[in-house]
């Protein structure tokens, strides 16, 4: 069970990843990068940017989750919802949204980055503290009350302590994911703001310096593997918080209840009006409303006549395409290696941490590391239309693995024994035993496979070709170019992006209706 | 956790049987029909349809032609895909970039014929049909006349004039990162002020807001005055005002003066080439489309189309380029070998001289 995945890691990661490692002449080229002044200035605005977006993030992202998380109102859970929806978001549909409703003048920039890492990151706030918060017991406030402590005092002694180490795990995901923000700082940075990612790819892609760009990518990876053992040691210091008591319907104050709504409004409105703005967008060309953007997708034209060479509706089909044949590997992979991982054993233990590899690396890591390790003979695989399928499959697995595993470790291992006993082959038991109890939770990390592969942006720039452009590829290039019609172009297909990926992931909150695994 | 195996299995039999099929009929489509070939080009490339149709009619072989962005973008794209190509010939790599392409064996050589009516100082940058040379023009500050009359300014002279700060934030160029023209107009800028000088000249060019865009397309027809843009300077090329006379809208009257000029000081000479992709499979295919690509019929048709001057000596030129084209008298130009060592590092210089 546990071969294939172990050959998928080796080939999807170790290899590529070693490949990186030698192109980028560990203390050759990586010395004249530390010292290129560009790299030193891409790194430091990376730092920057992360950190003020991680700040930003938190002061939008508490106010929001004490709204949800105290208080009851009509309309709360579908505010959660609507506020969930940018995280699960392919990122260039975020960024596409927040250039569609900024005005010209700020256009892009860091204002422009900034606000599209909030937007996105929003969820994570609100879904890891907000799960805490919630549960503090009402017995805590009323003592703190009758001690004569004022509110802030009360947040300040009381929640806060309590809050402390979910709002660390949740500013390290959101630093994690600014920090190797890439669809984001592509779409929105100009020409003068790139992050350590963008330069990667703008050296290997655009200059042709592989060496260098080699040699950055082996930084982020350093630098990406400290900030996870960071994280997964200050994780386990994390000691549980003390009086944590099952939600209960609490009584407000009208000021403090009336406060909540406005907060939960006002969130709403940072969510919807990007969104509803780029569907607007993609019906105005010039100063008004026309659907040329829509009724002319078959082609995208730099001027009239002269033709961009990119099929913005075939790239439609591509994507689901390529997300269909992703997800189905995807789901293969993930589940052997769930059934693999549950098992138990050493090959189980590290299967886990190395298919996570995938995940804690960049996209971008991935998809330049495999161009390098497969695309010069013997091995050149750069024109097989495998390629990208395969590669969102291996950015998708796990999260199929995710989905699966805890169903599996439920499990008691009495059932397994049992169906041993009464003559069961290892074979039969997964089947009858293992995958019975997991069906569903197979069919939602299929779909989370399909909804990844569908909006896979980082490594699928690297690999991908003249006519088989993905959505995401087309959104970018549309975007990247001035002229109303193909920035309305661009819109169009992004919104068609949002509208799959939305329908993908509600249909999946559907068919699991418990949540199934960590995100 | 109701619903069963028994139940999912034939989804996920399907999807991966659809898949399959999805995926496989995906690669084969595309090679279909021998008759096909494919040439990859920069966004400036265009040819008049009926010539086109005459190569078509003459040999049975369509083209379909496929733009990928500024040249820079053009030639980048060629090289990570060399051996795998996106296509069977491309047109548009010009010297300030031929080194690194021939490094990276993009080209499968091939001497067309007809390739001997093209000049040997042009044929010796790429010797042994190594590339074809195609065409040859200067990249040159342009000015909008009108604007700049507006404004109560002469026209720059130089290099200098554009850092006056009678001329701040006037001035449009490309990234020399993704655009050929730009890194055009950076190495000429090199050339003027040598390795010493060169980067304090872009940091005066910065403090007198220069603006720096993606590529060509963009710096032209959107931020250039003359079409809807704000800034009356830009870089572009020695034969851009006779396309401002061939495009006027509604159109001059003969013998009226072009609504643009060219700062000769500031012009780079550029020689562009096409060649047959390595790893095409349609390499009798593409070798026709070659010789086609520097006969006379089609080099004619370049200087209307594509505004730069043919290679071919013995294509004619139009009235109207004889008449507004700039082809500078002394023009910059730097060796393709001593650019193939510096360019990375003189654009990482200009990264930070320019926009950090």
């Amino acid at each position: 069970m546990a071969v294939v995945p172990v050959v998928v890691v080796v080939v999807g990661f170790v290899v590529p990843v070693s490949h990186l490692i030698v192109r980028g002449r560990p203390f050759g080229a990586l010395g004249d990068v530390i010292a290129n002044p560009v790299v030193r200035e891409a790194a430091w605005f990376t730092v920057w940017q992360a950190s003020l977006s991680t700040a930003l993030t938190l002061v939008a992202g508490l106010p929001v989750t004490w709204a949800m998380a105290r208080h009851r109102f009509p309309g709360r859970s579908a505010v959660r919802t609507v506020v969930m929806v940018p995280f699960v978001l392919p990122t260039v549909v975020v960024a596409a949204a927040v250039l569609a409703v900024l005005p010209q003048s700020i256009g892009r920039g860091v204002p422009a980055i900034l606000i599209a890492h909030v937007l996105f990151n929003l969820a994570v706030i609100v879904r890891t503290v907000g799960g805490v918060w919630e549960q503090i017991d009402d017995d805590l406030f009323a003592a703190a009350k009758t001690l004569g402590a004022s509110p802030l005092r009360t947040f300040a002694e009381v929640t806060l302590p309590v809050l402390r180490p979910a709002i660390i795990a949740a500013s390290s995901i959101v630093f994690l994911f600014t920090f190797t923000s890439y669809g984001v700082v592509r779409i929105l940075g100009g020409p003068n703001r790139s992050t350590l990612e963008v330069e990667i790819y703008l050296r290997a892609v655009r200059l042709g310096d592989l060496g260098g760009a080699s040699a950055i990518a082996v930084v982020q990876l350093v630098a990406v593997a400290g900030l996870l053992f960071w994280w997964s040691r200050s994780q386990r210091k994390a000691v549980a918080p003390a009086r944590l008591a099952p939600s209960t319907e609490r009584t407000a104050h009208r000021g403090e209840r009336r406060l909540a709504i406005c907060i939960a409004a006002a969130a709403t409105a940072f969510v919807v009006v990007p969104l509803a703005g780029l569907v607007v967008r993609s019906v105005r060309v010039g100063d008004r409303f026309s659907l040329a953007a829509w009724r002319g997708l078959t082609r995208a034209e730099i001027r009239p006549g002269i033709d961009l060479g990119l099929d913005p509706l075939g790239s439609i089909f591509v994507s689901l395409r390529y997300a269909t044949a992703a997800a189905a590997l995807a789901v293969i992979i993930g589940t052997l290696a769930a059934l693999a991982i549950s098992r138990g054993g050493r090959t189980g233990a590290a299967l886990d941490t190395g298919l996570m590899l995938p995940l804690g690396t960049s996209a971008v890591t991935i998809g330049f590391g495999i161009l390098l390790a497969y695309g010069r003979p013997p091995l050149d695989f750069r024109s097989s239309s495998a390629l990208v399928p395969f590669v969102h499959a291996l950015v998708a697995t796990p999260f199929v693995v995710r989905a699966v595993l805890p169903v599996l470790d439920a499990v008691p291992p009495g059932l397994r024994d049992a169906a041993r006993t009464l003559g069961a082959s290892p074979l039969r038991v997964a089947r009858e035993v293992d995958l019975r109890a997991a069906s569903a939770a197979i069919i939602a990390g299929t779909g989370f496979a399909f909804a990844v592969s569908l909006g896979e942006f980082g490594a699928t720039s690297f690999l991908s070709r003249r006519g088989t452009e993905t959505l995401p590829v087309a959104v970018e290039r549309l975007l990247g170019r001035t002229g109303d019609l193909l920035q309305a172009q661009g819109a169009a297909l992004a919104t068609v992006l949002l509208l799959v990926t939305v329908a993908v992931v509600a249909a999946v909150d559907r068919l699991a209706p418990r949540r199934t695994g960590a995100w | 956790m109701t619903i069963r195996f028994r139940r999912i299995l034939p989804v996920v039999v399907g999807c991966t049987a659809a898949t399959t099929l999805l995926v496989s009929c995906g690669g084969g489509s595309t090679d279909e029909g021998a008759q096909r070939v494919v040439l990859l080009a920069h966004d400036s490339f265009a040819v008049s349809p009926e010539v086109l149709a005459a190569f078509t009619d003459s040999t049975g072989i369509e083209v379909e032609i496929a733009r990928s962005g500024d040249a820079g973008e053009l030639v980048a794209k060629a090289v990570l895909t060399s051996g795998r190509p996106e296509g069977d010939v491309l047109w548009g790599v010009d010297d300030t970039s031929l080194a690194r392409t021939l490094e990276a064996e993009v080209f499968e050589p091939y001497v067309a014929v007809g390739s001997d009516e093209i000049p040997a100082r042009l044929r010796s940058l790429a010797p042994d049909g190594a590339a074809t040379p195609v065409d040859e023009g200067d990249v040159c500050v342009n000015f909008d006349i009108e604007r700049l009359t507006n404004l109560g300014l002469e026209p720059p002279r130089g290099f200098d004039d554009l850092i006056d700060p009678r001329y701040a934030g006037l001035l449009v160029v490309q990234s020399p990162a993704t655009s050929s023209p730009g890194l055009a107009f950076l190495l000429a800028t090199i050339a003027w002020r040598g390795e010493g000088g060169w980067a304090d000249y872009w940091r005066d060019l910065r403090a007198n807001d220069v603006l720096v865009v993606d590529g060509w397309t963009d710096a032209y027809y959107s931020a250039f005055s003359l079409h809807g843009g704000e800034r009356p300077l830009v870089v572009s090329y020695g034969t851009s005002p006779p396309a401002e006379i061939v495009f006027a809208e509604p159109p001059l009257p003969s013998g009226a003066p072009a609504p643009t000029g060219i700062v000769e000081a500031t012009c780079y000479r550029q020689v562009e080439f096409a060649g047959i992709l390595r790893g095409t499979e349609r390499r009798a295919a593409a070798e026709q489309l070659m010789d086609f690509l520097v006969s006379r019929r089609f080099q004619e048709d370049i200087p209307l189309n594509m505004f730069v001057y043919p290679a071919n000596s013995s294509a004619e030129l139009p009235d109207v380029f004889e008449q507004y084209a700039v082809r500078a008298s002394a023009p910059w130009q730097l060796a393709p070998e001593l650019i193939a060592t510096e360019r990375i590092r003189w654009i990482d210089e200009w990264t930070v001289a320019a926009l950090r």
